[in-house]
């Protein structure tokens, strides 16, 4: 954003002027209007020149969040090599970039995170599906609200991860606990925030919609959903934190595949770059769900102001 | 009761002397030099009547058996204090709410819910923020929609902002929207809640000559409901008082329009503020 900001600004400053100058008001160039003409490319040149200074600057000022952790990567890889810092308890960053590249190579890494992101994604699904649902039930009905809504609140309290040796005891420790643990832990921030969502779409929108004869159907499709749907995707945000935090819990318990098992295994060989690994691959699939999910929201709620670049606010 | 019969005399004789101009205006449109064109399409105005009409919310009566016949075609200015009951009357018309005893008839029809045929005007636009314009005018779809939708933003002077979102839409010009919107489906009757009670006074003077406009070149009936007495003298076939739920005045408007400011105007407004 701080590259393209300068850019932005020239192309609008000079969108302006040759937009309101019309070829028709343009008088003719006379001796001394040339003169000056000769000045103005003067300043267009200069303007040219601090244009590029400024785009050095932005370019500095973006690099420079990078200095400090570059900085500590260096210290790290130079304690690590002078054997300052032992293999078991932290890896040199370049063992873990080797360790990458060698599972890379045999395939394991990929297949462990597609293992992974797979359990996440059946567990989100059915979780937030859930969720979702009875969320919009509850908001829409008010029977199912006054029968539902204060036992989802009671139940909500529990923390999700408590129930680990009652999820055990049910499903052993095969797939279905770890996707049952991941449905749990997501489906209560969708359910809440849906609920809400609907309940706060503007009921004059809805009356409007009444008045104006759309079906049911049409009211909860083209009104109550739309005007739910910033408070559905921050439910759903949430719920990305909290299902790949389950996940890394339920696959350091017991796994024969996945990340957590990757990690778990490379500790009983103190494999410590396999374990940085690790945990480097459940940060990025993180930082990937939530971008994805920022990208949604620019996409699907670009009616918003706040949304709409340029626009100041919560993106 | 002397206002209600004079009244009525004045009010059907300014009527029938519109009907002779809408037979002129449609004789014109049907002489070869003027081919039928879509801007001016005239469309069927409904009589609006309330016989006895009573609402009461638990103790409080807020309409006290009230009569109103308003002619098809005719614009109506209702005017009344805060908490009169104007609100309470439009609501009534279009369907969101039932009298609790008398009747309220749309034509022929009484009206027992939403009318179809009854569109109303909310003091707020009331459009969806997550609808492009277009999508708001033509909010309840159905075959065509987005042609009905595009002569209707023409007919209120925004045909070229139809890909935009409401948000960036001046106060004024997302009435025009609504206002479209009340259009697509052509109503009527076409209820105006006190839409332009938000707007600045050049504003609302754009949009009171729109209205004026829209409404002579289609001919439905409408309810104006306004704080504002210069307001209704100026757009009103007719102007009622409503004071504590009952018609405390009925007066027709027998000027000419465009610059009601004379002497019989100004009689006219003094008459109508003293009555509310
Ligand atoms: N749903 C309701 N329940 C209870 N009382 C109501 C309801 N709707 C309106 N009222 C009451 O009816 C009276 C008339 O309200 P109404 O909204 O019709 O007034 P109004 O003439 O439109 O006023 P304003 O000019 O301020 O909009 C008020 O005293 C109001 O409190
Ligand atoms: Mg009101």
């Amino acid at each position: 954003m701080s590259l393209s900001g300068p850019t932005e600004a020239i192309a609008f400053t000079q969108g302006a002027a040759a937009g309101t100058v019309p070829a028709s008001r343009v008088p003719a160039v006379t001796g001394a209007q040339a003169e000056r003409h000769d000045a103005a490319g003067a300043a267009g040149r200069s303007r040219l020149a601090s244009t590029g200074r400024a785009l050095g600057k932005s370019l500095a000022k973006s690099l420079a969040p990078w200095a400090l952790p570059l900085a500590i990567l260096a210290v790290w890889q130079a304690a690590a090599s002078l054997g300052f810092l032992s293999s078991r308890v932290l890896p040199a960053p370049g063992d873990v970039a080797i360790a990458f590249w060698r599972t890379l190579r045999d395939g394991t890494l990929l297949s462990n995170i597609s293992v992974s992101t797979g359990r996440a994604l059946t567990g989100l699904a059915i979780g937030g599906g859930i969720g979702f649902a009875l969320g919009v039930l509850n908001g829409v009905w008010k029977p199912a609200e006054t029968a539902l809504d204060s036992t989802l609140q009671m139940l909500r309290n529990v923390p999700h991860l408590a129930i680990i040796p009652l999820v055990i005891l049910w499903f052993g420790i095969d797939e279905e606990a770890k996707i049952f643990l991941v449905a749990v832990g997501v489906a209560f921030p969708i359910y809440l925030n849906t609920y809400h969502g609907i309940r706060n779409v503007d009921s004059g929108l809805i009356e409007m919609a009444r008045v104006y004869g759309l079906s049911p159907a049409a009211l909860f499709t083209r009104i109550v959903l739309p005007g739910a749907l910033p408070s559905v995707l921050v439910g759903l945000r949430y719920a990305l934190g909290i299902m790949w935090l389950t996940l890394i819990v339920a696959e350091t318990i017991s796994s024969t595949e996945g990340i957590g098992y990757m990690t778990m295994n490379a500790r009983e060989f103190l494999q410590t770059d396999v374990v940085v690994l690790g945990v480097l691959a459940y940060a990025l699939l993180g930082k990937l769900a939530d971008s994805l999910t920022r990208a949604i929201e620019q996409r699907a709620l670009a009616w918003n102001p706040a949304y709409q670049p340029g626009g100041k606010g919560v993106a | 009761m002397e206002i209600f019969a004079a009244s009525d005399a004045e009010i059907s004789a300014a009527l029938r002397d519109r009907e002779s101009r809408e037979v002129e205006i449609r004789e014109t449109f049907r002489s070869p030099r003027f081919p039928e064109t879509a801007t001016a399409e005239r469309w069927q105005g409904e009589r609006i009547r309330l016989n006895n009409v009573v609402k009461s919310f638990g103790a409080r009566t807020v309409l006290r058996r009230l009569d109103l016949d308003v002619p098809a075609g005719q614009f109506l200015a209702v005017v009344g204090r805060s908490g009169g009951g104007k609100t309470t009357l439009m609501r009534l018309i279009c369907g969101l709410d039932t009298a609790t005893s008398g009747e309220v008839r749309i034509g022929e029809a009484p009206v027992t819910g939403l009318m179809p045929q009854v569109r109303l005007l909310f003091q707020d636009a009331r459009l969806a923020p997550w609808q492009r314009v277009i999508g708001n005018v033509g909010i309840a779809r159905g075959p065509g929609w987005r042609e009905k939708a595009h002569a209707a933003l023409k007919d209120v002077g925004l045909a070229d902002r139809g890909r935009e979102w409401p948000s960036v839409l001046s106060g004024g010009q997302k009435q025009r929207v609504a206002l479209a919107r009340a259009l697509v489906s052509r109503p009527g009757v076409l209820l105006l809640d006190e839409p332009f009670g938000a707007l600045d006074a050049l504003t609302r003077v754009e949009m009171h000559r729109l209205t004026e406009r829209i409404w002579k070149e289609h001919g439905f009936t409408v309810v104006l409901i306004t704080h504002d007495v210069a307001e209704a003298v100026s757009l009103a076939d007719r102007v009622v008082v409503l004071r504590q739920g009952e018609i405390a005045l009925d007066v027709p408007v027998d000027l000419p329009r465009g610059g009601r400011t004379g002497a019989e105007a100004a009689r006219l407004h003094e008459r109508i503020l003293a009555a509310v």
